[in-house]
């Protein structure tokens, strides 16, 4: 029954809401707003186990004493120090006074909702911490970019010569630079991007998108269960 | 000759990252930059569109990036709010993206208060005043990417009952001067506005398209970082994209269109000079790899 009832639940969903994208009638959209009313519930709550399956991840490790517990340590932290910060975030209000050290009751003027507002703790957090950490992390790759265009991208072969050859021209191509040097590198780069790159994208996106349906197939006929979890059992 | 060459094969990385390094940083600290852009047809498109809106209409600018891409995205939706500021085009905000909050905070905050007071654009138009609930709303961050779009179909307030700051949105149609948020009064669905403008690092842009544009028709434009702009060429063709800024230079791009050159024309010249030094690790790259790999052939090696 723990398998059956889920997979019937999905079925029943799934022929649903197929049914109702080709049936626009009034108590087909009336269903299909309740159902997005729940969906936005579901994936409410589908956080709240993410997050809880998160931390009891990560705490098994630490207790464990795993190699890289420190990171799990750092993760635990830095989710609950976000979480908490965001919900009680207190303000330095203008009676706090300086001199004599008084300092009235209402230093801490605990407060929900206000983790976004103009310099709060967590707008610091977010400005002082998360905003330099992940800057550094994407800028990095610019870097690693010429390194490794150096080192690795050969002519070997006549394809990678080719793609050596497109990604050179729309690279120049994509800047001002290419430009000023000739009007022609710009309408070569987009002939490359509109013609080459589109006709690949779009077969890869046919691809993807007929694999697609046919894992929606097999999910909502009961064939494909891994979703359900346990290890493909 | 062969050692030479062998040895530039092999160079240290750190040499390189240390070319990158100040080919990035000298434009910035001597703060030159290029003094113009040359705007692509796919950037046209959107500040086209934007451009011939009436004073009043209302689009939705979904935010939906990290500050990881901040340096490239932040530029062009601040070039955006720009144009819809002056032109009086009104904006609904949000971010599908969780880190997304505060970087919209912080811009919307920015912009505000640069229209907090009436005056002069550097190009010499009148900037007129905009204010919050009036002109813009931000309604924050929402779990979950295709269902809130689908949402937004319906009715915004299925997802955001609420603004960010958890001000309670004005019924559809209600009296606007009873709220602080006006603006929300004229929106309830995609019906109430003229486009989505969605800006981002991910591949969120796509799920606009299928949901958002499929199932509602309304039209999407993108503005989306250089590594992703291929992706989304497909779309453009077939109109199910109105048009596309694609990473700083698409930024730059549409700051010479508004005519407000700002921090992607500042960044424009260290991304060319990265770019060419990039083009020219490749092509010496392979012009030693291959005289190293001929005089091995030959047997040579020593010279």
């Amino acid at each position: 029954m723990r398998r059956e009832v889920p997979v019937l639940i999905c079925a029943i969903m799934g022929v649903a809401m197929i049914i109702q994208f080709f049936i626009p009638h009034p108590v087909s959209q009336a269903i299909y707003k309740t159902v997005i009313k729940w969906f936005i519930i579901i994936v409410t709550f589908a956080m709240v186990l993410g997050l809880l399956s998160l931390t009891r991840m990560h705490l098994t490790k630490l207790r464990r004493g795993d190699k890289d517990w420190f990171f799990s340590l750092v993760t635990i932290s830095s989710l609950f120090v976000n979480l908490l910060v965001g919900f009680f975030s207190f303000r330095i209000t203008d009676s706090f006074i300086f001199e004599g050290l008084k300092v009235p009751f209402n230093f801490f003027t605990i407060s929900f909702a206000t983790g976004l507002a103009a310099g709060s703790p967590f707008m610091n957090l977010f400005d002082y911490i998360q905003v330099p950490m992940q800057a550094t992390m994407f800028s990095l790759l610019a870097f690693f970019i010429a390194s490794a265009s150096f080192r690795t991208f050969r002519a070997r072969t006549v394809e990678a010569t080719l793609l050596l050859v497109a990604a050179l021209i729309v690279m120049v191509g994509r800047v001002p630079v290419g430009h000023m040097i000739s009007t022609s590198i710009p309408a070569l780069s987009d002939w490359i991007l509109v013609n080459p790159n589109m006709a690949a994208k779009r077969g890869i996106m046919i691809g993807v998108g007929l694999g697609g349906i046919s894992m929606a197939l097999k999910i909502i006929l009961g064939i494909e269960r891994s979703w359900l979890g346990g290890g493909g059992e | 000759m062969y050692k030479i060459l062998n040895a530039f094969l092999k160079i240290n990385r750190r040499w390189i990252f240390l070319l990158v390094l100040l080919g990035v940083l000298i434009p910035l600290v001597l703060g030159k930059g290029l003094t113009r852009s040359y705007p692509g047809a796919e950037v046209v498109k959107v500040y086209d569109f934007l451009n011939n809106l009436e004073e009043g209409d209302i689009i939705i600018l979904s935010m939906d990036y990290d500050p990881a891409t901040i340096p490239e995205l932040n530029p062009m939706a601040r070039a955006l709010l720009r144009q819809c500021f002056n032109k009086g085009i009104r904006v609904v905000s949000l971010t599908l993206h969780p880190a997304g909050p505060g970087v919209v905070i912080t811009l919307v905050d920015e912009l505000l208060r640069e229209y907090s007071q009436p005056g002069v654009n550097p190009d010499g138009s009148v900037r007129p005043v905009r204010e919050y609930g009036e002109d813009i709303v931000f309604l924050g961050y929402k779990v979950g990417t295709a269902v809130n779009i689908l949402a937004l179909g319906e009715d915004v307030r299925l997802s955001w009952p609420q603004d960010y700051a958890g001000v309670e949105l004005p019924a559809y149609g209600s009296d606007p001067t009873q709220t602080t948020l006006p603006l929300m009064c004229d929106v309830q669905n995609y019906n109430d506005v003229k486009c989505v403008v969605t800006i981002s690092g991910t591949r969120i842009p796509e799920y606009w398209v299928a949901y958002g544009y499929q199932r509602y028709h309304v039209k999407v434009a993108t503005g989306c970082t250089a590594v992703m702009f291929a992706d989304f060429y497909p779309y453009l063709q077939t109109g199910q994209m109105i048009g596309l800024i694609p990473g700083m230079k698409g930024a730059a791009d549409y700051e010479e269109l508004i005519n407000r050159p700002a921090r992607a024309m500042v960044g424009m010249l260290p991304q060319s000079i990265v770019h060419l030094m990039i083009v020219g690790f490749i092509i010496l790259g392979n012009i030693a790899y291959f005289i190293v790999r001929r005089w091995e052939k030959r047997g040579g090696g020593d010279r």
